[in-house]
C-alpha cells in the first residue's frame, strides 16, 4: 500500500517535472529569437551592403519592430480577457492610456509645480515628477489594475453583449476625461489635446535611452513582452486560468462547481489591464510622448483583430497576429502602397484601406476560421459547437 | 437561505438609494437651470427633443434586431451614416437641389423613400452573407462579425465622402417659428412630420400584420415559430429591412436638418442610440422611443444649461448613464425582467 502511494507520487512528480521543462522550452526558444534579432539590428544591419540594409529600412524598420512589441504587451492582456476569461472588451485602448498618461506625468516636467527626482536620466535641476521608468512601469501597471477592477466591477452581472457595450463606454468616457482634462476645476491635469511631450529617457544598466536608441529599448520591449507571456502561460496553468476557462466556457456551470465568478472576473480584468498599462507606459516612451487623440476606438478593434486573427487564448497565436497587423499597419500597408504606386504610376493611399482590412479580417475569421490562425485546442471545440440546446437564435 | 435573501435586500436597498440621490441630484441640477434661465431651458429642452426623434430612428433599429435574435447590430450606427451619404449623393450630386424650392420637397420625399430602400437592402444583404450563418454560432461571433461590418462602413463612409466632414445646403426651409421665445426650426417640425408617421407605421407593422405577428413568434421562441409554420429567415430579414429602413431615414434627416455628414458620424450615434434602446429597455419598441427622448433631453440640457458640463463632456455623459443604468438595472425602463435560460 505504502509502496504503491509512494510510486504514485513518484510518477506525479515526473509528470510535474515534465510540465515545467515544456513551460520553460519557450523560455529558450524566445530568448534565440529575441536575442538574434536584437543582434541583427544593432551591429549587422550596419554590415550588409546597402541594397539589402535600405530592403530593411523600408520593410522592417526598427522603430516598427518596437512598436510591434507594443501592440504584443497590450493584445496578450486583452487575450486573458476575451480569450481566457471569454469576457468581451471593447474599450481596452483605456487601459493603453491610462499607462500612457502615468508615464506623462510621473517622467516628464508637465507638473512643473513640483519637483521630484527618484532614480530618473532627467538633470536634476528640472521641474516637475521624474521617477525611474522602472518605477513608472509598476506604477502604471498597478493604476491600469485598479481601473481594470473598477471598469469590470459594474459588469459582473451583465451577460456578454451588454459587457462589451460597459467596456466600450469606458473606453470612450477615459480617452475623453484625457482630452478634456486640461481644465478640471481650474487645474491642467493632461493638457488636453496637446498632450503631454517630451518624456525622460529611460535609464538602463547606467545608460540612457532616449528616443532613438531603438536597439536597447527593443531589448526592453522584448523582456516586458516575455513578462507577459510568461505571466500568461503560468496563470493560464495554475488555478485562477482554469477558473477562467471555465467561465468562458459555461459561466452558470462554473458557478455551480464553486468558481467564485465574481472574484475570476475582476482578476481577469486587472491581469489584462496590467498588461495596457505596461503597453501603455512603454508606448509613451516609444514615441517620446502622450497624445489623447491617439487614443481612440479603432485601437481597441485593432487589438481585437490581433487577439482573434492569431487565435483567441493561444499566447502564440496572439504574438503573431499583433505582430503581423502592426506590421501591416505601420509599414507593410505604406511600404506596399509605395511600392505599388511607383511601379505603376498610380496614386492610390494604401494606408487608408486599413478599415477595409481590419473589418474584412474580423468577418472572415468569425465566418470561416473562428478559431483563429494558430487555434487553442479547447476553445476550437467550443466555437464550433452546433448543438441545438444551446441555440441562440431563440428570444429572451 | 435566509441570509442570502436578506444580502439580496440590503443590495436592493443601496440601490435603490443610490438611483433615488442620481435621481434627486439630476432634479436639484435641472430646477436649478430651471429659475435661472427659463428661456434657455426650454430652449435647450426643444434642441434636445429633435435630437431624440433622430435617435429615436436609429435606437429603434437596434432594438428590433436585439429582440429578435439577441445581437447587438454595432454596425446599425454605420448604416445610419451610409443612408447620410447616400442622401447627400441623391439630392445634391444627382438632382442638383441645394436650396428649398417646390422641385427640392419633392426630391426630398423621393429621397426618404430611396434612401429606406438603399438602408433596408444593405441591412437584408450583411444579414444574408454575414449574421445568417453565425446564428448558432457563440454569441462572441456575430457581435465580433458586427464590429469587422461597422468598419467595413466606415471604409465605404471614408471612400465616397473624404476622410473629414462635408456640409451640405439643405432643401428644406430655413425659418423658424418662436413660440414664447424659443426657437423652434422649420427643420425641427419636419423632422417630427417624417418621424411621427413612420414610427406609427411601424407600430402598426409589428402589432397588426401578420408579418408582426411573425415577428413577435420569432422573437420569443424561434424554434417554436419554425415548427409552426413561420418562415424564420424570412422573417429575421424583414427585421433587419425594417431597422435599415428607418435608419435611412434618420440619415436623410440628419443630413437634412444638420448639413453635415462624416463617416464616424455612425459610431458616435449609434451608441447614443444604443443607449437610449437600453435605457427603454432593449427589445421594447415604445421602451426605445422613450428612451431616446430621454437621452436626447438630457444630451441637449447639458449642452446647453448655463451651468452643466458642455458639449466636450456630452459623450461621457452619455455613457455613464449607460453604464450607471446597465450596473442598476440592466432591463431598463419599460423591459421585462430576463431571466437566463439553462
Amino acid at each position: 500500500m505504502e509502496l504503491s502511494l509512494r510510486r504514485k507520487t513518484d510518477s506525479s512528480k515526473k509528470k510535474k517535472n515534465n510540465k515545467s521543462f515544456d513551460q520553460k522550452k519557450w523560455i529558450r526558444g524566445f530568448t534565440v529569437a529575441a536575442v538574434l534579432i536584437w543582434v541583427f539590428y544593432a551591429f549587422v544591419v550596419e554590415l550588409l551592403p546597402y541594397e539589402v540594409a535600405s530592403f530593411f529600412q523600408k520593410w522592417f524598420p526598427a522603430s516598427t519592430v518596437n512598436e510591434s512589441l507594443v501592440w504584443v504587451i497590450c493584445a496578450l492582456g486583452l487575450n486573458i480577457v476575451v480569450g481566457y476569461a471569454g469576457l468581451l472588451d471593447l474599450g481596452f485602448v483605456a487601459f493603453w492610456a491610462i499607462g500612457g498618461y502615468t508615464a506623462g506625468w510621473f517622467m516628464s516636467d508637465f507638473f512643473h509645480q513640483i519637483k521630484i527626482h527618484i532614480g530618473s536620466t532627467s538633470p536634476a535641476t528640472q521641474n516637475g515628477i521624474h521617477l525611474s521608468f522602472w518605477g513608472v512601469l509598476i506604477i502604471g501597471a498597478l493604476i491600469a489594475a485598479v481601473f481594470g477592477v473598477i471598469i469590470g466591477a459594474p459588469t459582473l452581472r451583465l451577460k456578454s453583449d451588454y459587457l462589451a457595450l460597459v467596456t466600450l463606454g469606458f473606453g470612450e468616457i477615459i480617452p475623453q476625461f484625457f482630452y478634456n482634462g486640461e481644465n478640471i476645476g481650474g487645474f491642467n491635469l493632461t493638457n488636453g489635446s496637446k498632450g503631454i511631450s517630451p518624456i525622460d529617457n529611460v535609464g538602463l544598466f547606467g545608460k540612457t535611452l532616449g528616443p532613438f536608441d531603438l536597439d536597447w529599448k527593443y531589448l526592453i520591449f522584448v523582456s516586458l513582452a516575455a513578462l507577459m507571456v510568461f505571466i500568461s502561460l503560468r496563470i493560464r496553468g495554475g488555478r485562477l486560468g482554469r477558473a477562467w476557462l471555465a467561465i468562458r466556457e459555461d459561466e452558470l456551470a462554473a458557478s455551480m462547481m464553486g468558481v467564485p465568478l465574481m472574484r475570476s472576473k475582476l482578476s481577469a480584468y486587472a491581469v489584462g489591464a496590467v498588461s495596457g498599462g505596461i503597453g501603455g507606459v512603454a508606448f509613451a516612451t516609444h514615441v517620446n510622448g502622450v497624445f489623447a487623440d491617439r487614443f481612440s476606438f479603432a485601437i481597441s478593434i485593432i487589438l481585437l483583430a490581433m487577439v482573434v486573427l492569431g487565435g483567441m487564448g493561444n499566447v502564440w497565436g496572439v504574438i503573431v497576429g499583433a505582430l503581423a497587423i502592426s506590421w501591416v499597419n505601420a509599414t507593410g500597408l505604406p511600404a506596399f502602397g509605395d511600392t505599388v504606386n511607383g511601379a505603376l504610376g498610380t496614386n492610390i493611399n494604401f494606408p487608408s484601406y486599413n478599415f477595409l482590412l481590419f473589418g474584412g479580417i474580423l468577418i472572415f475569421m468569425m465566418l470561416y476560421k473562428r478559431e483563429g490562425l494558430l487555434p487553442e485546442s479547447r476553445l476550437k471545440e467550443l466555437l464550433h459547437e452546433t448543438d441545438d440546446a444551446s441555440s441562440n437564435t431563440g428570444g429572451h | 437561505m435566509a441570509s442570502s435573501s436578506s444580502k439580496f435586500s440590503a443590495r436592493l436597498l443601496i440601490e435603490r438609494f443610490a438611483a433615488t440621490i442620481i435621481l434627486a441630484l439630476v432634479a436639484i441640477w435641472l430646477g436649478i437651470n430651471l429659475v435661472k434661465s427659463p428661456s434657455q431651458f426650454f430652449q435647450a429642452s426643444a434642441i434636445g427633443i429633435s435630437n431624440g426623434v433622430l435617435y429615436a430612428l436609429i435606437a429603434l433599429g437596434y432594438t428590433l434586431v436585439y429582440g429578435i435574435i439577441e445581437l447587438i447590430n454595432f454596425a446599425h450606427g454605420d448604416l445610419f451614416m451610409l443612408g447620410g451619404l447616400f442622401a447627400a449623393t441623391f439630392i445634391a450630386v444627382w438632382f442638383g437641389q441645394e436650396e428649398p424650392s417646390n422641385v427640392g420637397y419633392v426630391v426630398f420625399f423621393a429621397c426618404l423613400i430611396a434612401v429606406m430602400g438603399f438602408c433596408a437592402s444593405i441591412n437584408v444583404a450583411v444579414e444574408r452573407f454575414a449574421y445568417r450563418r453565425l446564428r448558432r454560432a457563440p454569441k462572441l461571433a456575430p457581435l465580433i462579425t458586427a464590429v469587422g461590418v461597422s468598419f467595413i462602413f466606415q471604409f465605404i463612409g471614408i471612400r465616397w465622402n473624404g476622410s473629414g466632414p462635408k456640409t451640405w445646403n439643405s432643401v428644406l426651409p430655413s425659418g423658424e417659428i418662436i413660440i414664447a421665445k424659443v426657437h423652434i426650426p422649420y427643420t425641427t417640425l419636419i423632422s417630427f412630420l417624417v418621424t411621427i408617421p413612420l414610427l406609427v407605421l411601424m407600430t402598426y407593422i409589428v402589432t397588426k400584420t401578420r408579418r408582426g405577428k411573425a415577428m413577435r413568434a420569432t422573437a420569443q421562441d424561434a424554434d417554436a415559430a419554425r415548427l409552426m409554420g413561420i418562415n424564420v429567415d424570412k422573417t429575421i430579414a424583414f427585421t433587419f429591412a425594417l431597422g435599415g429602413a428607418l435608419a435611412g431615414a434618420a440619415g436623410l434627416l440628419f443630413q437634412q436638418t444638420r448639413g453635415v455628414t462624416n463617416y464616424n458620424l455612425g459610431y458616435q450615434l449609434g451608441l447614443i442610440a444604443f443607449t437610449s434602446a437600453v435605457l427603454g429597455g432593449i427589445g421594447n419598441l415604445s421602451g426605445a422611443v422613450l428612451g431616446a427622448i430621454l437621452i436626447g433631453l438630457i444630451q441637449g440640457l447639458n449642452d446647453g444649461l448655463p451651468i452643466g458640463l458642455g458639449q466636450q463632456w456630452s459623450q461621457t455623459v452619455v455613457f455613464s448613464i449607460l453604464i450607471l443604468l446597465m450596473t442598476f438595472k440592466p432591463t431598463g425602463l419599460l423591459g421585462k425582467p430576463m431571466v437566463e435560460k439553462v
